[in-house]
């Protein structure tokens, strides 16, 4: 067993006993499937360099100085435009580890200086004109039923060919 | 997050998740996983380390391009600190995971997404 693999943290089994202790009942089941699907690269007919990267995240993007109104309870998928400079974004997100690190490098999290770097240098066609943000949700069923298929209908409209998906 | 990735790809995208919570995502079971041993909020690299970043994705888009079957897991090569205390104190009493405000907030918004499903509205 390589040292990453015995050393990582084990969030399942610590989020369970935290819980447990706070009085919660029943402990969370995390989503978990024996079959995960595949789509090998090679079906995307092109190179790397000419695909268009669609970018999702969990980290619940807001423009800088933009009024931000109330929470929408139904916590839908929402999208911004990939082109703004990401002095110009923040996260919202408050599921992290604020006693280790912070939030304040959106390219640690979201990293579209580096998308928007490699298209220059032709590594990948183009970066799609929105990112997704996807909320963590406590129901998996909104996520399979609504989110997810909200993602798919922006990609496809974007034309999006591979996917990048960072979960904060 | 995972089972977006999951979604995408059944239905003919390529997907990568870049992720600090390997057990989760691994749990669950995604295409192709990018894992670094951080702590969670910075899954594509430290703060300001420009350098990391950038290797941190391009390890992602080699394996978009490199993976042969679903479930490929990639860790990068670095460590947060070169001790892992970082890792003893996650969700415990000392450090609760929530502050005391986003624990209101997150309380809230379950309330008024059960009033919602239980009106129909969603």
């Amino acid at each position: 067993m390589s040292r990453e693999t015995a050393n990582h943290v084990r969030y399942i089994d610590k989020t369970r006993a935290y819980y447990e202790a706070e009085g919660y009942g029943k402990p969370y089941e995390w989503a978990h499937f024996d079959h995960i699907p595949f789509t090998p690269f090679a079906a995307v007919g092109n190179p790397l360099s000419q695909c268009r990267v669609g970018v999702v995240t969990t980290s619940e993007m807001v423009r800088r100085g933009a009024e931000v109104g109330p929470d929408d309870p139904r916590r839908l998928v929402y999208s911004l435009p990939t082109d703004i400079p990401v002095d110009e974004l923040r996260s919202r997100k408050a599921a992290y580890d604020r006693y280790a690190t912070t939030l304040d490098d959106v390219d640690s999290y979201l990293p579209l200086t580096h998308l928007h770097r490699f298209v220059t240098e032709g590594r990948i066609g183009a970066v799609a004109p929105r990112f997704q943000t996807i909320h963590s949700e406590y129901s998996q069923r909104k996520t399979l039923t609504v989110d997810s298929p909200e993602i798919l209908k922006q990609m496809r409209e974007d034309r999006v060919d591979v996917a990048v998906l960072t979960a904060v | 997050m995972s089972l977006a990735a999951r979604h995408l790809e059944d239905n003919g995208i390529p997907t990568v998740v870049f992720g600090c919570a390997r057990d989760i995502v691994e749990h669950c079971g995604v295409p192709r996983f990018v894992f670094s041993d951080f702590p969670l909020g910075n899954p594509t690299g430290k703060p300001y380390d420009i350098d990391m970043q950038r290797e941190v994705l391009s390890l992602g888009l080699d394996l978009l391009v490199s993976a042969k079957a679903p479930g490929t897991t990639v860790a990068t090569p670095y460590d947060w600190s070169a001790d892992h205390s970082w890792k003893d104190k996650i969700f415990s009493k000392e450090q609760p995971f929530l502050d005391p405000e986003a624990t209101r907030k997150w309380l809230e918004r379950k309330d008024a997404y059960r009033a919602l499903k239980a009106s129909g509205k969603i």
